[in-house]
């Protein structure tokens, strides 16, 4: 056994530093050079100041712009600091009763909107940071935000299919909406 | 479901066959010694540490030895990792200034990342500074993968190998499983997935203001939003490839700066199932039959399929609870979610990262319908052989076609035979072992755990998900998973240490066996095949052995399952 303390401690420690300090600071090093905007939180600036970043949701609940997704995050909604999911069954009476309180919000906020509403907006995500609502989580809500904000529906609505992105490759993943990208085109509108 | 969604599957399924024969091809041939392409740059780094390390490539092990030389290599890993995050407050490279981790829960992460499980008690973005990251908790990854598959290689060469007492070289085996596999693989991975959007650097968080500003629930105003930064993409490529599963952050792949886009999705799910698929080419290879290998994938795909088709199924329903009001579920069951991947997605790798032992999640598996939940508990306690872990899977399914040879001898009264070798006493209880240790440490753990207060006590979900909670953790822990239904809250002493020591003996309690078996058939002679041998790469032999498996699983792990996803099931219905 004494004989392979040797090979077993150096081993570990030459490992330690290959794949635990080489590898990810050469990983680093061609990630900042190939893909500095993406290594680093893929943040938007407007007017050369950040303003979020395109990947993590924001929690929007003015009526002027467009609600996410209900975040279970703690204290308080869409905390980048710590992602969370709600972990609630579908039997769980506290989903239950989440659900039927944001389906209240949003009605009170556009009663005359009679559509039913798309399950997203009353449903946490898993990060509790989605960055994205369905196209027709949007849709929903093209009458309240061009009232709110005194435009043209038709003018709202093309904003939004503007925003919308198919799947890639037209083939993975789920047609969606980035909700910050989306508000920020909404406060560009005139 | 849609017609969508089953594209998406089959693209996955076919990029995946696709890679399964060059890189078996590859990785057979890193394990026995011909060049590999990367020579020039990798056989001096080879050579070095080898010096360093006083190591004799050509000395061989028996399996006592090789036995003996990966418990202590595992051990001191487990040790470094559990003293990098005691010490991390005073380490540098923590921007952050997180302090030290407690005992407990560093007891528990480090046998978690040392036995390749990575189940996860603590929040990433929320303990652990880069330092422990990158030179801890990344390292294991590598390491604890390249044991599973040094383990698994030792068992081909008992199967290949005539009256020997030796199974190969454990420093060689791992250290040309990491440098010639693992790496380079994680690299080109790293960066593609940094291409998509997951954060690669070593700054502290940053904030950003928010767009609209907000209150928290005691009405203090909240003004900006803190992104958590990191060297996340190096250590989610090697986290997917080495059947590890341990995230970066909180909420792993569902995290945004962890798998941000559809593609990013596509790559990392790929990655779950890549080695643990190729592997089974591999083995062909090396005991000069590829049929042989062949067969055993497609009893993996073969159970895997059906169970991946029921959970999408159940995903796809959306929830009944929330029918009467009047929500438009067409989407399916968004509960712990992602818009970007969708239920098709989802279910897609729930099923690949619990068939193989990977546990990342992208949706959180506690908000599945109850048989959408089921069906990766189910997958986990299968034993991790469904493509399972890196190595691990493919030796724990060797370990099942011996007892389906076995099982086959007893019906006709021939002695058994699997590869040429006689299946006697011996193999037959090391292979017991190999299937009850893991069993047992599950149904133990968990009626420990239900019996006692401090295991109930971190129950989120009424009954009966609330015991599915904690039945899914064991089944996590002691085959070596990871993944959770996350709301059992889990970062306490009981919790981490029960869980822990069933991560350890789920994980070597295992492996000692199997190297004993593959010492066993070492010494053994070859067996000419004769007219009495039963083949083992036909249609009836997969269809015995996926009979085997499933009926083990269901025979050891439905009364259960009877208690907790189908009872809620029931109760769902009524």
């Amino acid at each position: 056994m004494l004989t392979m303390l040797r090979p077993a401690l150096v081993l570990l420690a030459a490992f330690t530093v290959i794949t635990g300090i080489a590898y990810p600071l050469v990983v680093t090093g061609f990630a900042q050079v190939l893909f500095p905007f993406q290594a680093n939180g893929s943040i938007i600036s407007k007017d050369g100041k950040p303003v979020g970043s395109a990947l993590i949701g924001q929690l929007f609940d003015d009526p002027r712009y467009f609600w996410g997704r209900p975040s279970a995050t703690t204290p308080f909604p869409y905390n980048g600091a710590a992602s969370s999911g709600s972990n609630f069954g579908q039997a769980n009476p506290a989903l239950h009763e989440r659900v039927a309180s944001r389906l209240l919000v949003l009605r009170v906020a556009d009663p005359s909107n009679t559509e039913p509403v798309p399950a997203d907006l009353v449903t946490a995500s898993a990060s509790g940071l989605d960055p994205h609502m369905s196209p027709s989580a949007a849709q929903f809500q093209i009458g309240r935000v061009a009232r709110s904000r005194g435009l043209d529906e038709a003018k709202v609505r093309a904003l939004v299919v503007d925003h919308t992105e198919g799947r890639t490759f037209a083939l993975l993943g789920e047609p969606r909406v980035n909700v910050l990208r989306l508000n920020l085109g909404l406060d560009e509108l005139r | 479901m849609t017609a969508n969604g089953w594209e998406q599957i089959g693209f996955y399924l076919i990029v995946l066959a696709l890679l399964v024969k060059p890189l078996g091809i590859y990785m057979a041939r890193v394990y026995e010694g011909l060049p590999c392409g990367m020579d020039r740059v990798l056989v001096p780094v080879e050579g070095l540490l080898y010096r360093l390390c006083g190591i004799r490539r050509e000395e061989e092990m028996s399996w006592q030895a090789y036995a003996g030389a990966l418990l202590l290599f595992s051990l001191a890993g487990i040790v470094l990792l559990y003293l990098l995050q005691r010490l991390q407050g005073f380490l540098p490279l923590n921007p952050q200034g997180f302090p030290g981790v407690s005992p407990d829960s560093a007891f528990n992460t480090a046998v978690s990342f040392g036995s390749n499980t990575n189940w996860q008690g603590y929040g990433g973005e929320t303990t652990m500074g880069y330092l422990t990251q990158m030179a801890g908790l990344a390292v294991q990854n590598f390491l604890s993968a390249a044991t599973g598959m040094a383990v698994l290689v030792a068992l081909i060469r008992g199967f290949k190998r005539r009256t020997t007492q030796t199974i190969g070289n454990f420093w060689v085996d791992l250290t040309r499983t990491t440098l010639y596999i693992l790496l380079p693989l994680s690299f080109v991975l790293a960066l593609l997935l940094v291409s998509q959007g997951v954060v690669q650097n070593l700054s502290p968080y940053q904030k950003v203001p928010l767009l609209q500003a907000t209150y928290d629930a005691e009405g203090n105003a909240v003004v900006e939003q803190i992104l958590p930064l990191g060297p996340a993409a190096s250590q989610v490529a090697i986290k997917q490839l080495g059947t590890n599963g341990g995230g970066f952050f909180n909420t792993n792949s569902s995290h945004p700066f962890e798998n941000p886009t559809p593609f990013s999705n596509f790559l990392e799910m790929l990655a779950i199932l890549l080695i643990p698929a190729a592997l089974c080419y591999t083995f062909g290879r090396m005991i000069g039959d590829v049929r042989q290998g062949l067969a055993l994938l497609a009893v993996m795909t073969l159970v895997f399929l059906p169970l991946l088709f029921f959970c999408y199924l159940s995903e796809s329903r959306g929830n009944p609870y929330l029918a009467q009001y009047g929500i438009e579920q067409t989407l399916g069951n968004l509960e712990g979610k992602e818009v970007r991947f969708g239920v098709a997605n989802s279910a897609l790798w729930a099923a690949a990262t619990t068939a193989a032992s990977n546990g990342s999640v992208n949706s959180m598996h506690d908000s599945f319908s109850p048989l959408g939940g089921m069906v990766p508990m189910w997958l986990i306690q299968l034993g991790e052989i469904v493509f399972g872990g890196v190595g691990s899977g493919l030796y724990g399914m060797l370990t099942f076609a011996i007892v389906a040879v076995f099982v086959a001898g007893l019906m006709v009264g021939r002695t058994p035979e699997y590869l040429g070798k006689k299946i006697e006493a011996f193999e037959m209880k090391m292979a017991a072992l190999v299937i009850l240790i893991p069993a047992a440490l599950v149904l133990v753990g968990t009626a420990v755990a239900v019996t006692s207060q401090a295991g109930v006590a971190g129950v989120a979900n009424p009954s009966p998900h609330g015991f599915s909670e904690i039945l899914y953790a064991f089944s996590s822990a002691g085959n070596n998973n990871g993944s959770a239904f996350a709301g059992l809250s889990v970062n306490t002493p009981f919790y981490n240490t029960l869980l822990g020591l069933v991560m350890l003996f789920g994980r070597f309690g295992v492996m000692v066996p199997v190297l004993a078996i593959a010492g066993s058939l070492a010494a053994k002679k070859q067996v000419p095949e004769g007219a009495g041998t039963l083949p083992t790469h036909t249609p009836l032999f997969v269809l015995l052995l996926v009979g085997v498996i499933v009926l083990v699983g269901a025979l050891t792990f439905l009364p259960a399952l009877a208690l907790g996803p189908i009872a809620e099931q029931m109760l769902a219905l009524r």
